[in-house]
């Protein structure tokens, strides 16, 4: 106890720091956090791996173990995604709590005293650096601003396990040290304590409380809703991504807050038909949609494909960017095309778009996202023609699909049977 | 035994089996991502590494000092004399503001306007006046509950 009052420098005033605190908050991460971690792994397979369209690819062993992504519900990864971004963006404000309360550590003198200190000094970086890095090139990235340069999602996914080596040390080395200052104070009594009462915590074993403390400008608990109503405040301003409908108005700062009109296709655009490249010669009267697998390419225009057999489906659009929205979409299903190209039991399809450039102008589909019922490739959206920018004449929709990967200006589709 | 080790290393021996399984894997991350991938030779700021250490720099030894030395100018107004002091009235709507300009800065100054339009088909032009109108509204906010919570300890000393 002494050597530790020592160590502790004058400068750090907050009577609200100690073991309890920081505790506290770190719970409440210890919680979270995996869901954030699970959710952006079971995306990447979401992706499909097994078809090397997974990005960063050839990740090693660093990935969930490789699974068919389900196709029901037709919402799992607008949950995924929604649980992964809205979440993330509402752990910032506990992040940055989490950190004002330890950082006194960071400037202890000296700054360690054993092997086993260095060594626990090093592996923070992994974990202070790797959540950081992860919520900037995730902030950055939902706001398309790319000043980084790099690959996002090669950042973003090798960021990830950087932060999940950190994580897992710092769990295995903390968790004891976490239930002692959580037990070192009863949260009832907190909740209770106005500020003129407040006093500073008692247990100190790690150097956190002042030396020489300052007035108490906040309670403890009011210290607490002010974290808690920080978080409260980020999921209001952005969680209408995600639920859309009226409430997308509430993601105020957020691209994917905006209205586009009361139109039928003026919902919200992924990469628009200009920035795709796609011209109306790509897109009108030649064009064709050639379906190959079978003993001979089938080519159809758009009359033909208008007189098919048609399906309606209600289904969600969900980013990677963790915005969505639900439209309903008419069109052919992707299951009689197969049949109709002569592979009426697909193992896979090969998407290809008219659109020459671009990193998704192509996705190849697993079995279950050809032939589920309501995996079309859409003619119309809303009871009129696709517009140019979501995809006309015909674009892919999937359940459960990633966004990207419902291909728009689809111009063949080739079935496989391995 | 374990006192020896404990003499020696610091702490447990566990504590050292768990660094070095967590060290392990970091290491296996650096391998499998490659060098080449980490480091940008024709603009070294645009370089993972680079972006991973500023991170740490960017919160440790800027955002931390900034926010840590306004708290404290805002401390002073605490000693100032008042039937109800103001400090918390200005520091929470200023946290909400700072929090929404840090987090959404690309959008309110329009940073990355051609990617964006690109991506959306639309411009940034509504973020600044959107983020403006919102810290207005976080600080009339404030304003308000202050003046109701004055209110009664004002009719509580009618002299001053």
């Amino acid at each position: 106890m002494d050597d530790n009052t020592k160590r502790r420098s004058p400068r750090w005033r907050s009577p609200l720091r100690g073991l309890w605190l920081t505790s506290t908050l770190g719970s409440v991460l210890l919680v979270t956090l995996p869901v954030v971690i699970l959710t952006g792994l079971l995306s990447y397979i979401a992706y499909g791996p097994q078809f090397g369209q997974a990005i960063p690819g050839n990740v090693g062993w660093l990935k969930l173990p490789t699974f068919d992504w389900p196709t029901d519900p037709s919402w799992l990864y607008r949950l995924n995604q929604g649980l992964h971004v809205g979440l993330g963006l509402i752990l910032i404000p506990i992040v940055l709590a989490k950190l004002w309360s330890v950082i006194p550590r960071l400037f202890t003198f000296p700054p360690a005293r054993s092997i086993a200190q260095v060594l626990e000094r090093v592996s923070l970086l992994m974990l202070v650096g790797g959540i950081l890095f992860e919520i900037i090139t995730g902030v950055l990235n939902i706001q398309y601003d790319y000043i980084f340069g790099f690959s996002f999602y090669t950042a973003h996914y090798y960021g990830a396990w950087v932060f999940i080596a950190g994580f897992v040390i710092h769990l295995v080395i903390k968790i004891p040290r976490m239930w002692t200052g959580l037990k070192s104070m009863s949260m009832r009594e907190v909740l209770r304590t106005r500020r003129a009462d407040t006093r500073q915590e008692q247990y100190d074993a790690d150097g956190l409380v002042a030396a020489e403390p300052g007035p108490v400008t906040i309670s403890r608990r009011g210290a607490l809703a002010l974290v808690g109503g920080g978080a409260l405040f980020m999921a209001a301003i952005t969680a209408g991504q995600t639920l859309g409908g009226w409430t997308r108005h509430t993601a105020l700062l957020l691209p994917r807050g905006r209205s586009r009109g009361n139109g039928p296709n003026d919902f919200q655009v992924n990469r628009t038909a200009f920035a795709a490249g796609i011209s109306p010669e790509l897109t009108g009267d030649r064009w064709r949609l050639t379906l190959t697998g079978g003993p001979a390419p089938v080519v159809l225009d758009l009359a033909m494909l208008r007189a098919m057999s048609q399906h309606t489906a209600h289904l969600p659009i969900a980013c990677v960017e963790g915005w969505s929205t639900t439209e309903t979409w008419t069109g052919v299903p992707l299951g009689d095309l197969a049949r109709l190209a002569g592979v009426p039991d697909p193992a896979s399809a090969f998407v290809r778009s008219v659109e020459r450039f671009g990193a998704f102008n192509r996705a190849t589909l697993q079995a279950n996202q050809v032939t589920h019922p309501d995996a079309l490739l859409a003619l119309r959206v809303n009871d009129a023609e696709l517009s140019p920018d979501h995809g006309f004449p015909a674009r892919i929709i999937v359940p459960a699909l990633p966004g990207v990967h419902n291909t728009k200006w689809v111009g063949s589709i080739d079935f496989r049977t391995r | 035994m374990l006192t020896g080790f404990r003499r020696l290393y610091g702490s447990h021996p566990l504590h050292l089996l768990t660094l070095i399984a967590g060290f392990a894997l970091f290491g296996y991350v650096l391998v499998t991502i490659g060098p080449q991938a980490l480091w940008n030779p024709r603009t070294w700021w645009q370089s993972i590494i680079v972006w991973f250490a500023a991170a740490i720099i960017a919160h440790d030894l800027v955002l931390f000092p900034i926010y840590a030395l306004v708290d404290r100018m805002l401390l002073l107004s605490w000693r100032i004399p008042v039937p109800i002091r103001v400090l918390n009235y200005v520091r929470v709507p200023a946290m909400a503001s700072a929090l929404t300009l840090v987090v959404f800065l690309p959008g309110i100054i329009e940073q990355g306007a051609l990617t964006y339009w690109f991506a959306t088909g639309q411009t940034q032009d509504p973020f600044l006046g959107r983020w403006l109108l919102l810290t207005a509204a976080l600080f009339a906010t404030s304003a308000v509950v202050y003046a109701i919570r004055l209110a009664p300890a004002r009719r509580a000393r009618p002299s001053s």
